[in-house]
């Protein structure tokens, strides 16, 4: 397990290097000189002195290379750099925002799995009848509508309609009342994939000897699925539940802006919006790194729980 | 029982998407009135005989945008899954089968890609290509590719040591003939499943990144209208209401689809989702 773990984390080396790179990279992808797209505003383009001046200073007209060697250096001791905007340090917003995402993603994880493990225990056991077809439906239709145009008609039924809700914001540093309806509206989709991902968990370890050996002793049912079935299904539902947090962070770049929730998400949008690039290379590398992280704690408990694969090289 | 199961889906699937290809084809003889014309005196108009979903902020009407808002969708999508699949199997069957070093650096690279949330990426290359058609494309695209490159490698490299490989290559097939006639076979029907579902992300995507503004600008385009109509949500629901209900027909049909096709391929794939947005 020891060594498992030692090369796990030695194979984050380049991946890490790589996500730096994309990272700082990303704002040169355009054509153009970031300085003068900068500066360009509703009037045009600005003075070519003060182009030149904001040039030299941020380090623009220096080689691409020596620009991301001196940004690697100050990551690697912790300096994000500053926003182009509020002149606040980027790590600091981005840990600041972060919080908030934090908290709506173990909401929405919450309402995920309160729906997905119910919804998809019924479906595989009643496999191939109407209640299997609903779940397929709600499934499907759970990841094909659009999360902004869903948040919306949340807004319009719950919060103008009915009025029990808020329409939005952050509230009282994020109390629940006003965490229900984005954190509803971020699980859905996550609530549609785990529930299909229980039923069909479940219907494979159905398929085992030793369930039917545990039928074949006369044991009672509820006990069969209850004590036999579920504790082995539910292996790929946790592993699984890991990396959907991870994907929580997608939504939340659309959904934190449908409810003005100050997240990471947001965050997000509002530096792309105002070309802040420190901040959108810092966004960038840290929600990046918490992908990774995630992922690697999805393995290490993988391996944990099925000892077969820490003696793969590489899972392909 | 299951084969019934499962020709329903795809037939779902397949009258969702025929339908919203006719209209989308069709959208210059089906719309009422010019997608484009303004008129100031008919703004938010609820639906009427003459406008059947209303009307918008500027009076333009809903029904003629919607239809040709389809276009501008399901050719997004088609250009993303497009360039998606052909540069995304060519760099993962070529990565395996050549292995080695090439293997090696081809796949850092793509687990670097893989390392972010893909809205993240996609919503800074839209953003710094400032809201345009082809940025959005491009943006997509660089999000997408990985998840062809992946699996077509897997599958590459589990057929590339089967007999039948070493007796063409015995017999002087070169490797270029080797992977388009042996190999790519027998690799389309996961790749098959993955674009369609993937084009039901894509459209999606498409439509959340032009919802913020980095997206279609000058065209009617879903998201952009959901956008344009949240501000009257209170007083003209309508108008938010239609092209969302448009975005689920759509990438509903390509979902259900999708999930057709891979319980005939693959019954046991289920975390091919995930891999999406």
């Amino acid at each position: 397990m020891f060594a498992y773990l030692i090369r796990r984390v030695l194979f984050l080396v380049p991946t890490l290097l790589l996500v730096s790179i994309i990272s700082f990279s990303i704002i040169h992808i355009a054509p153009g000189d970031p300085a003068e797209l900068l500066l360009t505003g509703p009037d045009g383009v600005a003075d070519p002195q003060v182009v030149e001046e904001f040039r030299n200073e941020m380090g623009f007209d220096q080689p691409f290379y020596v620009q991301y060697g001196t940004w690697l250096m100050q990551v690697l001791s912790g300096d994000l750099g500053y926003s182009y905007m509020t002149d606040q340090p980027v790590s600091k917003a981005i840990l600041h925002n972060f919080g908030a995402t934090f908290k709506l993603a173990v909401a929405s994880m919450l309402f995920t799995l309160l729906i997905a493990i119910p919804g998809g225990i019924i479906a595989a056991l009643a496999k191939d009848t109407w209640k299997d077809d609903l779940s397929r439906f709600f499934s499907l239709f759970g990841v094909s509508i659009p999360n902004f145009w869903q948040g919306y008609l949340m807004i319009l039924v719950f919060a103008l309609f009915l009025d029990i809700l808020p329409v939005g914001g952050y509230g009282d540093g994020g109390d629940l009342y006003h965490m229900i309806l984005p954190a509803l509206t971020l699980g859905t989709s996550s609530a549609a994939v785990l529930m299909r991902l229980m039923r069909s968990s479940l219907l494979d370890v159905l398929d085992h000897d030793y369930i039917l050996s545990a039928r074949a002793r006369g044991l009672p049912e509820y006990i069969v699925i209850g004590k036999h079935a579920l504790k082995n299904a539910f292996i790929p539902v946790i592993t699984m539940m890991g990396l959907s947090f991870g994907y929580l962070l997608n939504g939340s770049v659309i959904i934190e802006t449908v409810f003005a929730w100050p997240g990471i998400g947001n965050l997000m949008v509002s530096s792309i919006y105002s070309r802040d690039y420190p901040m959108i290379q810092g966004t960038l590398l840290f929600v990046a790194g918490i992908f990774v992280l995630i992922n690697l704690l999805v393995d290490i408990s993988y391996a944990y729980l099925d000892p077969r694969l820490r003696y793969d090289k590489r899972n392909n | 029982m299951i084969k019934g199961i499962i020709n329903r889906s795809i037939l779902i699937g397949l009258i969702l998407i025929g339908a919203v290809l006719f209209l989308a084809l069709a959208a210059p003889w089906l719309a009422p009135h010019d997608p484009q014309q303004t008129n100031f005196e008919q703004r938010l108009l609820s639906p009427s005989s003459e406008y059947p979903f209303g009307t918008d902020h500027l009076g333009r009407c809903i029904l003629s945008r919607v239809l040709f808002a389809a276009r501008i969708s399901l050719f997004i999508g088609a250009s993303v899954i497009g360039i998606s699949f052909i540069a995304g199997t060519m760099i993962g069957s070529i990565s395996a089968y050549a292995g080695g070093i090439v293997d090696e650096i081809v796949m850092r690279f793509v687990d670097g890609f893989l390392a972010f949330p893909s809205m993240f990426i996609a919503l800074a290359i839209a953003g710094i290509f400032g809201g345009s058609m082809t940025g959005l494309i491009i943006a997509l695209s660089i999000v997408e590719w990985t998840a062809y490159a992946r699996v077509s490698r897997g599958s590459v490299l589990a057929v590339k040591n089967m007999d039948y490989i070493a007796v063409s290559r015995m017999m002087g097939g070169r490797a270029p003939y080797i992977l388009r006639h042996h190999i790519l076979p027998n690799i389309t029907s996961p790749l098959l499943v993955l674009s369609t579902l993937g084009m039901g992300n894509v459209i999606l995507a498409a439509a959340g990144l032009s919802f913020l503004g980095l997206g279609v600008s000058s065209a009617p385009e879903w998201g952009m209208m959901v956008n344009e109509g949240r501000l009257f949500i209170q007083s003209a629901p309508h108008v938010m209401f239609f092209p969302g209900i448009f975005i689920v027909i759509t990438v509903l049909g390509f979902n259900f689809l999708g999930d057709g096709l891979r319980d005939i391929f693959d019954p046991r794939d289920t975390k091919q989702r995930w891999r999406l947005f």
